[in-house]
């Protein structure tokens, strides 16, 4: 029982920074139909800056907004400078992201160095809590909890705010949504911004647990894009459900068949790609 | 109708002089030389197969390094694990590369435009989870080493050799196949899927063909890799190796024959020689990335054919 406890909570964990990320993937996927394959990298990004921040100022929480806020405003440099020119050139989109992904590898290698470095959880997250005979990390649960919160923050702004419904009907048609008097561009600066932030933010949130060093940005992009190709671009709800399942269905994978620990992420992504292109809460296409 | 038998006779001359470079150079350079040249042509096949279905079709795969590292792993495991000669080998990598290619098409071929991106990026993941984690079959992160050569091209020249022929008879291959009718129906695609539906085609079963020549192919691309380089290692299946072989189309003329050998001969020659001059050689692969698709999307092949559009007209007028 224990076991099983602790495995699902390790999953719902994961789950959490995985939902993090792939939600700002999933805005910009919905609304911009970008693929950004930056987005991992932003990841990596934020969590240097937070670390910076940290050392500066030891203040944990400010080195998560100081993460997500840099984040968030290279992502808006980088929508209104070169993403919007190639609107409709897919794989031109792809291809440049690809390119900043290298830039910024590049730049981390520069400014921070090639040495992994691990980041300290503030001092009352750092105990181990305990229920019974199940015990675990204090920062993991902290880490659901954020995740919760920030789900829930989410879906106030986007059903019950005039702004977040301009995003949905955005995501739904943006040629109609302009037409409705939706200013777009506005919009697509925003949707990018607040994704980058959410990329930016997880970063920090995740460095605690994951720590930081190069080479991560590749490893937990394909949780993220997993998670949004299963629930389905641009869905809140599919978000949340999704990485949930990456979180869980990951953590089992290495536990039962380590040998085939990716396999059994990508494998139910494969299947439910076949029957079900558009995810599992996206719309159909 | 005489422009376009100079064009033709231009294009003829233009092919022979590569080609007596191709032959003529290695024997006045040093070893090193003649390596970076044997890449050239073994990616050059790669971004080939893959022109097929991007430029030539409209199809944008994201994951062309599942079926190279298919053809590249399972010669690799053929010959290291199981001793198999190279022919063997080669038999067994175009087999598998056949069988993982028309899964994959089976799947990605449900979706099209940017979904279809999305797919064959995560069909990708899938393939490169497999060769990263599988330990007993793949070596895991390590890979597997020690694939050698028979004897006959053991040296480096005789293998640049025998490379050059196969990429020659691939090139008069796809030559003639994107000349031929079945080339006509694949742009036919690329310009108007509902078009060519209304005039009769299959364009699925097109589609499923053109996948199919393209993977096998890259699974090709990987078997000669593995020869190249007697190593393979799941950097050779990641994210990273399909995105260059993008670039490599898209930066000599993606929808030409020239162009992916072009991207990929500059590619491969300034990936090699990129750290001589700096230690920022990550920063200038993606600033070319960057520049690509901003200034040049068609390409250097693009680039020439708007110059010679140019010139013509200043003839005429």
């Amino acid at each position: 029982m224990t076991f099983w406890l602790t495995q699902i909570f390790n999953g719902v964990s994961y789950g959490a920074i995985v939902f993090l990320l792939a939600m700002g993937l999933s805005l910009i996927f919905g609304v911009m139909k970008v693929i950004n394959v930056t987005h991992g990298t932003y990841f990596l990004v934020g969590a240097y800056f937070g670390l910076t921040t940290l050392k500066q100022t030891g203040n944990f929480f400010l080195a998560i907004l100081i993460g997500g806020i840099a984040i968030a405003i290279m992502g808006i440099v980088i929508e209104r400078v070169f993403l919007r020119r190639l609107q409709g050139n897919d794989l031109g989109q792809v291809l440049i992201t690809m390119g900043f992904v290298l830039v910024l590898q590049d730049a981390i290698l520069v400014i921070w160095g090639p040495d992994p470095v691990s980041m300290d959880a503030p001092k009352f997250l750092a105990s181990t809590g305990r229920i019974g005979g199940f015990s675990f990390p204090m920062y993991r649960l902290f880490l659901i909890v954020f995740a919760a919160v920030t789900a829930a923050a989410l879906w106030f702004f986007e059903s019950r705010t005039k702004i977040g419904s301009s995003v949905r009907a955005a995501v739904d048609d943006v040629e109609m949504a302009g037409g409705m008097g939706v200013n777009v561009p506005v919009v697509f600066s925003l949707v990018f911004g607040l994704g980058s932030f959410l990329a930016g933010m997880s970063g920090v949130l995740a460095a605690p647990w994951l720590g930081i060093q190069a080479g991560l940005d590749f490893e937990i992009l394909p949780f993220a894009f997993v998670a949004i190709i299963v629930g389905g671009m641009g869905s809140l709800k599919g978000a949340v459900v999704a990485s949930l399942l990456v979180g869980i269905i990951d953590n089992l994978g290495k536990t039962f068949f380590p040998e085939f620990a990716y396999f059994t992420l990508f494998l139910p992504m494969a299947v439910i790609l076949a029957i079900r292109p558009s995810g599992l809460f996206g719309r159909a296409m | 109708m005489r422009g376009e038998l100079l064009a033709t006779r231009g294009r003829v001359i233009a092919i022979a002089a590569v080609l007596a470079f191709a032959i003529v150079s290695p024997l006045f350079v040093d070893e090193f030389s003649v390596l970076v040249l044997n890449q050239c042509l073994i990616w050059g096949i790669l971004a080939l197969s893959l022109d097929l279905m991007l430029g030539y079709t409209g199809m944008a795969s994201l994951g062309h390094a599942a079926y190279f590292g298919t053809g590249a792993y399972a010669t690799a495991i053929m010959s290291a694990t199981y001793g198999a000669s190279f022919g063997e080998a080669f038999v067994v990598a175009i087999i598998a590369a056949a069988v993982v290619t028309a899964i994959c098409a089976l799947v990605a071929l449900r979706a099209s435009d940017v979904y279809f991106l999305m797919i064959t990026f995560a069909l990708a993941m899938l393939i490169w989870g497999l060769a990263y984690r599988w330990d007993s079959m793949t070596g895991g992160e390590n890979g597997i080493a020690g694939i050698d050569r028979p004897l006959f091209m053991e040296d480096t020249i005789t293998y640049y050799y025998f490379t050059l022929i196969v990429a020659a008879g691939v090139f008069l291959f796809f030559s003639v196949l994107v000349h031929s009718c079945f080339g006509k129906t694949m742009v036919g695609i690329r310009e108007s899927e509902s078009r060519m539906r209304a005039l009769g085609y299959n364009v699925w079963l097109h589609k499923f063909i053109i996948y199919m020549i393209s993977g096998l192919f890259s699974g090709l691309a990987g078997f000669l890799w593995v020869y190249y380089n007697s190593y393979v290692a799941p950097t050779d299946v990641e994210l990273v190796t399909s995105f260059n072989a993008l670039l490599m189309v898209s930066l000599g003329g993606p929808g030409t024959l020239a162009g992916p050998l072009l991207g990929s001969t500059i590619f491969v020659i300034l990936d090699n020689s990129v750290n001589m001059f700096t230690e920022r050689s990550l920063t200038v692969v993606g600033c070319i990335y960057i520049v690509v698709v901003l200034f040049a999307p068609e390409g250097i092949m693009g680039f020439i054919k708007q110059l010679r559009t140019k010139a013509q007209e200043a003839n005429n007028g």
